[in-house]
């Protein structure tokens, strides 16, 4: 028996985010109105939706850097959706983050070496282990020790986001928000990019939620998929299931959306996506009479 | 590298410094720099060593000595009362550099701590600190400080901390707005989820950025101050007991037509030491503009290529081979319209070379045909469609090769020639919808304009065209669109109505670059039947540049695979997707997941049964 349990490690329930928009009287913009979702230890939790679906708010409320108006989040059945800021800190060893933009995400006027420390040196790590530990984690991410004392300029997007995964690491979270981490990435870098979060999950046992606009990315790498739609979870299930047999007519939509890369398969897709959106709106105006 | 040898972190200090010594080495290379640099050490130095470099006292006043002029140990003469002039102009650099020193550091000590406090915090503090120092800015600076002295006497540290507080709102600004900026960086919040306290998050990531620009700034306001204060102590308004420069200059003025070279030395203190601090802020801030350009450059070319580090992330090695694989044309009688042979595309760079970003690049675009240049970012494909279309950025220039279209070659075309070119015969559809619609213009003005300029048709016909195109596109209400402003409209109907602009001169050619990139996955499959629908209907050829395998094989007949410049693979789009020959094409192919199999169920005997998984 391993130490793990089918206990979820976070739950996401109802989760209502409102963002206050300017003027009087104007009523706030409610960015998620009730997701809900869990996560386990180990596990791959994707997310898929378009933009302005709400799925970067979500992982922005586990993160807490985003308001939490209703609902609640729980992780290791603790309550962090309302945390004080100094709360949050003592979570940093617990949840991490892995953003989009490689190019933002890493300040570029520290080095590799400073930025991988910073979470160590909150948590009063000396200097000679922290030293110790950043050349580990940038062997992890398959960088070379040298990189420690360069530039994020001097590297490219697909090592910048490995740079980026070596600092969610460093503290050994139980779980790293993903929020869209290879949408940035060319194809053969994002394969690459990919299969590292695999191995690291795989060696570590490290919980993702993995936040994405692409299918396809979700499919891989993800146990099961939730699929957000105009701030609500419209579907939630089994990965394979969700992305090649989906229940949900917005899922479907989405599904049959991507192009495929092979012309023929394509050809066919566009006839599937026709006749599908003929078929929902024929029971949309069914239900409206 | 083991731990061992390397025992201890280096100091972050220090690394920030090196990271920052190309940046003063510029400032003392640049001459202006230097220059400004060595008089204000000078000045510095001067007031510093004052009792080394004269053995007088600035206030001693002696009868005998009044006016005289100089003499052994007295380089400058005597003013009006008998004293040093020499003296009295070194100690005055003290108390100016001093009182100086004392309204910059009030004033960014204030504007710099509520900016940094405002910006990174927002809410009530902002409000709160936007109205106080839109208060402080509108009070007349002169009259406050008059009133200073009426209640607090004529000191000269009293009226340079007042106006140290009303020079404050300029660094608030300064910071709020940069600071507002960095927050929004995702490095921010990195280091808010890596459990950083506040006070370091402002101190060590946005200090860091906004330093510049508060030297910048702290220079620009010492020499104000200067002046100010000398013209207070000139007006006989300050303190008159200690030697300033601005004391000096009264004194002086008295005896005017006696002995004019009195004037002459504080003036020429003052002046110069302001003209030094306020060249020393320009050169640093040309310097510190000047590194931004290049530095970004470098870092785009990283991407482009395999960086420096020889490291797994690096793209698939460049193919030794140079030979681009073609495969065999399906017969096809369509005339060519488009002819690109040996391009070669090179950016000036600051040090005189060239870099070159399209290699030798040829392709073939027949009428009515589909075209898809794919590659990854940095393969040059952009650069290949822009210059077809004569829109190279600056610096950028077709080095030799041709682009034959309908007969002409458009490398040798001049500017006017291809203005007239394009919209008409060659249109282009960008990547981004919306930072190409100019939101200053309704769209229907921006879809008319076009057409009457370039088919010189009346404006109530275009109009009535632009309706017409509109509805084509696909867009439901046209009357409400035309009448909108970019803003309103949102980025999918953005694109639909860039491609109404595309179309609307009935062009031979349509280079699309990228033209769904920016879409959602629903809103690019629309937008992609909208292509494809308007080109059959249309006839027009269509060069498409993306990085999607996905649309090549909806949209296009014919496929080039570019990487590193050169196009390794051409030939009919079955053909390359059937069997793609290079390794290139083939490594792309092995990365697209699509096909691949689903991660399944997460491996745990105990939650087998737990699934029942809430759907909504």
């Amino acid at each position: 028996m391993t130490g793990t349990t089918a206990e979820p490690l976070l739950v996401v329930d109802d989760l209502v985010v409102e963002y206050p928009t300017k003027g009087l009287r104007r009523p706030p913009f409610r960015a998620l109105k009730g997701a809900s979702l869990d996560i386990r230890p180990g596990e791959c939790v994707g997310l898929v939706g378009e933009s302005g679906s709400g799925k970067t708010t979500l992982g922005r409320a586990v993160l807490g850097l985003a308001p939490v108006t209703g609902g609640s989040i729980t992780f290791r059945g603790r309550e962090i959706g309302n945390l004080s800021r100094s709360q949050r800190r003592s979570l940093s060893d617990d949840i991490q983050v892995v953003f989009q933009d490689p190019y933002s995400s890493l300040n570029p006027s520290l080095t590799i070496e400073q930025t991988l420390s910073e979470p160590l040196r909150v948590k009063h790590v000396s200097a000679a282990d922290a030293s110790r530990r950043v050349r580990e984690l940038l062997d992890r991410v398959g960088l070379p020790s040298d990189a420690a004392g360069r530039l994020p300029r001097e590297f490219s997007g697909g090592q910048r986001q490995r740079i980026a995964i070596a600092r969610a690491l460093a503290l050994e979270p139980a779980l790293i928000v993903c929020d869209e981490p290879v949408s940035a990435l060319d194809l053969s870098t994002q394969a690459r990019v990919l299969d590292l979060f695999l191995e690291i999950q795989e060696a570590t046992g490290v919980s993702y939620l993995f936040v994405s606009h692409d299918l396809a990315v979700v499919r891989h790498l993800s146990h099961r998929v939730a699929v957000m739609y105009h701030g609500e979870i419209v579907e939630f299930g089994d990965g394979d299931q969700v992305t090649s047999a989906p229940e949900n007519p917005y899922t479907q939509r989405l599904l049959l959306a991507a192009p495929v890369a092979d012309p023929d398969r394509q050809e066919q897709r566009r006839a599937d996506r026709r006749r599908l959106l003929d078929q929902q709106r024929e029971a949309e105006a069914q239900a409206s009479v | 590298m083991s731990a061992s040898t390397n025992p201890t972190t280096p100091d972050v200090g220090a690394s920030i410094r090196a990271a920052h010594t190309p940046l003063v080495r510029r400032m003392l290379r640049n001459g202006t720099g230097l220059t400004a640099i060595v008089i204000l050490a000078i000045v510095i130095l001067a007031a510093i060593l004052a009792p080394l470099l004269t053995g007088s006292d600035p206030n001693r006043a002696s009868v005998q000595d009044l006016l005289e002029p100089a003499r052994a140990g007295h380089p400058l003469g005597f003013d009006a009362a008998g004293r040093d002039v020499f003296a009295r102009l070194v100690y005055g650099a003290r108390y100016t550099l001093l009182g100086a020193l004392l309204a910059t550091a009030v004033a960014a000590l204030l504007g710099v701590v509520s900016g940094l406090i405002a910006g990174y915090y927002q809410k009530w503090f902002e409000n709160v600190s936007s109205w106080v120092v839109s208060v402080v800015m509108a009070l007349p600076a002169i009259v406050v400080l008059l009133a200073a002295r009426a209640v607090l006497g004529p000191s000269l540290w009293l009226a340079m901390i007042v106006f140290g507080i009303l020079l404050s709102p300029a660094f608030y600004r300064l910071v709020f707005t940069a600071v507002v900026n960095v927050r929004n960086e995702l490095f921010v919040d990195a280091a808010r989820v890596s459990g950083v306290r506040d006070l370091s998050i402002i101190g060590r990531h946005i200090l860091s950025v906004v330093r510049a620009p508060i030297i910048i700034q702290a220079a620009t306001v010492a020499g104000i101050s200067i002046a100010i204060q000398a013209g207070l102590d000139f007006l006989g308004l300050g303190d008159q007991s200690i030697p300033t420069w601005g004391n000096m200059l009264n004194d002086a003025f008295a005896k005017m037509y006696q002995t004019p070279t009195l004037l002459l030395w504080p003036s020429l203190a003052i002046a110069i030491t302001s003209v030094a601090l306020v060249l020393f802020a320009n050169t640093l801030r040309d310097e510190l503009e000047r590194s931004g350009r290049p530095r970004r450059r470098r870092a785009r070319r990283a991407d482009l290529r395999t960086t420096a580090l020889p490291v797994a992330t690096s793209a698939v090695p460049v193919e030794s081979a140079a030979e681009t694989v073609l495969h065999d044309e399906e017969a096809d009688d369509r005339p060519v319209l488009l002819e690109v042979s040996d391009l070669r595309v090179g950016y000036d760079q600051p040090d005189g070379s060239i870099t070159q970003v399209v290699d030798g690049v040829s392709l073939r675009v027949r009428r009515g045909e589909v075209h898809g240049l794919i590659g990854e970012s940095g393969s040059g494909k952009t650069q290949t469609a822009w210059s077809i279309l004569h829109l190279l950025p600056v610096g950028g220039r077709v080095l030799g090769g041709s682009i034959v279209f309908d007969g002409r070659d458009l490398a040798r075309e001049s500017g006017t020639a291809m203005r007239r070119l394009r919209g008409k015969r060659i249109a282009y559809i960008p990547q981004e919808p919306m930072s190409n619609l100019d939101p200053s213009f309704t769209i229907g003005s921006q879809l008319v304009e076009p057409m009457v300029v370039t088919l010189g048709i009346p404006r109530a016909e275009a109009k009535k065209r632009a309706l017409a195109l509109l509805a084509r596109v696909g867009i439901p209400q046209p009357e409400r669109a035309f009448a909108a402003y970019p803003h309103e409209v949102s980025g999918g109907m953005a694109q639909r109505v860039l491609i109404a602009g595309a179309v609307s001169c009935d062009p031979d050619l349509v280079i699309a670059d990228e033209p769904t990139t920016a879409l959602d996955v629903t809103v690019q499959a629309e937008i992609l039947e909208l292509l494809r629908e308007l080109q059959k209907d249309l006839h027009v050829s269509v060069l498409i540049v993306t990085h999607n395998f996905g649309v090549v094989a909806d949209l296009c007949d014919q496929v080039s695979v570019m990487q590193a410049g050169r196009i390794v693979e051409s030939g009919p789009v079955r053909a390359i997707f059937r069997d793609p020959r290079h390794p290139y094409t083939r490594s792309l192919f092995e990365a697209i997941l699509e096909d691949g199999a689903a991660r399944g169920p997460l491996e745990l005997a105990s939650d087998r049964h737990t699934a029942p998984e809430g759907t909504r």
